[in-house]
């Protein structure tokens, strides 16, 4: 438990530091979700529409740009080899990491959804939709994220690579999460779209991180 | 192959011990059959042209990669199935200093603690970076030292690691004389203490003890 809180610890005192990484995911994530209102106009109707899927598509994009993060400064300066012989349990630290990561890339994304949605016109409570399934939705983006990301450790051109593997299956998150929030505007239900999500998201945390830790370990080796 | 100073004492049971270790990289056999053991208080010196797998038969003694065949014996246990108490003997320093260059050279100390699961006080880690010439340059961050002070911030962790086994990959590189003498003493004192050192240098090594694997 230690290590955990350490390694997070340690992940977001090194943000702090160099600020301008995460500071750049974020401002993708407004300026991308300002563009579409600029661009359609001032169509409340249609505005309201694609918030949803615009706002969620903006999120795992921008997560995206922080997630080559998590692994590749550690290993390209061998504290990742530190860590995999460290007497802490590898699967714990490399959770830490993805902690730390939803943390910075995440859970701003869920404090500036709502002043998104003001802009897409989007009426109270679909903005709490749209923060609750965000909310249940980044972590499994940062997760699944993870193994993208081990996977790509030390591959030349590596990012891009990412991206494809990643992109595919962040497709559940971004029907159920956006799907909840389209579902709530039109006076369905939406319990089963945060039903899926939870799951989803209990799924991810149960298995992503071993599997996370399995990959860094070969890319190492 | 051969291992000098064949004479080093047999009857006392190895702690660490390789057992027909085989390491193949791409399509060339490094090394083959390669079998070992070392005793409590004693240094490896594993010296070789460049390319002959110094780093590798490191790896391989370390855990981080996996022989072809063979294996690694920690106090007779395998090392990949006791992998958690050999690690918690084991410290490892590669080629890259492994040093967050964003941080302080104290707070790397203390982020090591926590990942190496070692007690360490504040007061603790200012005096042993302190001893290695870091007055003053403590809450610098690692950026801002230079290559010989990056080592040096490394000294103190083999010293604050408190592990039994250093396997250390050209631990010499950089260091001026001075350097050179304090690192070549904390490796005696080690030995003396019972620890072991397993090191690769292009230097020759004056320590007491020394056995040298010629690859």
């Amino acid at each position: 438990m230690n290590a955990l809180l350490g390694i997070i610890h340690r992940d977001l005192l090194l943000v702090m530091r160099r600020k301008s990484e995460v500071l750049t995911a974020l401002f993708f994530f407004v300026i991308v979700t300002s563009l579409f209102p600029l661009g359609i106009g001032a169509d409340g109707a249609l505005l309201r529409k694609i918030a949803p899927g615009v706002i969620w598509v903006a999120a795992l994009l921008s997560t995206l740009l922080g997630l080559q993060r998590i692994f590749s400064a550690d290993y390209a300066d061998g504290t990742l080899e530190q860590m995999v012989l460290s007497p802490q349990s590898f699967v714990l630290l490399v959770a830490g990491k993805i902690v730390a990561h939803w943390l910075v890339c995440g859970l701003p994304l869920v404090v500036l959804a709502p002043i998104i949605g003001i802009q897409f016109d989007m009426d109270a409570g679909s903005l709490k939709v749209l923060i609750l399934a965000l909310l249940l939705g980044t972590p499994v983006l940062s997760l699944i994220g993870s193994i993208g990301a081990a996977l790509t450790l030390g591959v030349r051109g590596g990012s891009v690579l990412m991206s494809l593997i990643v992109l595919p299956l962040y497709i559940p998150v971004l029907i159920f999460g956006a799907g909840a929030v389209y579902a709530n505007t039109v006076g369905l239900d939406i319990s089963g779209h945060f039903s899926l999500l939870g799951a989803l998201l209990i799924l991810a945390l149960a298995f992503v991180p071993w599997v996370s830790a399995v990959a860094v370990k070969i890319a190492i080796e | 192959m051969t291992i000098l100073n064949p004479h080093t004492p047999l009857q006392s049971t190895p702690l660490l011990e390789a057992r027909d270790l085989t390491c193949i990289r791409g399509q060339r056999a490094l090394f083959e059959g390669l079998s070992f053991g070392i005793s409590s208080g004693e240094c490896l010196h594993v010296s070789g042209e460049n390319g002959v797998g110094k780093t590798s038969l490191l790896r391989l003694l370390s855990g981080l990669s996996r022989p072809e065949l063979g294996e690694v014996l920690w106090d007779g246990k395998s090392i990949v199935s006791d992998s958690v108490s050999y690690r918690h003997q084991l410290l490892y320093m590669g080629h890259r200093d492994a040093l967050k260059e964003d941080l302080t050279s104290l707070e790397n100390l203390e982020m090591y603690a926590v990942l190496d699961n070692v007690a360490l006080s504040q007061e603790n880690a200012l005096a042993t970076l302190w001893r290695f010439g870091l007055r003053g340059r403590e809450d610098l961050p690692v950026s801002c030292l230079s290559a010989g002070q990056k080592r040096r911030v490394l000294m103190a962790r083999m010293i604050t690691r408190q592990a039994k086994i250093w396997i250390l990959d050209e631990p010499f590189n950089a260091l001026d004389s001075n350097a050179v003498q304090i690192l070549q003493k904390l490796i005696e004192e080690h030995i003396d203490a019972g620890g072991i050192v397993i090191l690769t240098s292009h230097q020759a090594l004056v320590i007491e003890g020394l056995r040298v694997l010629k690859l």
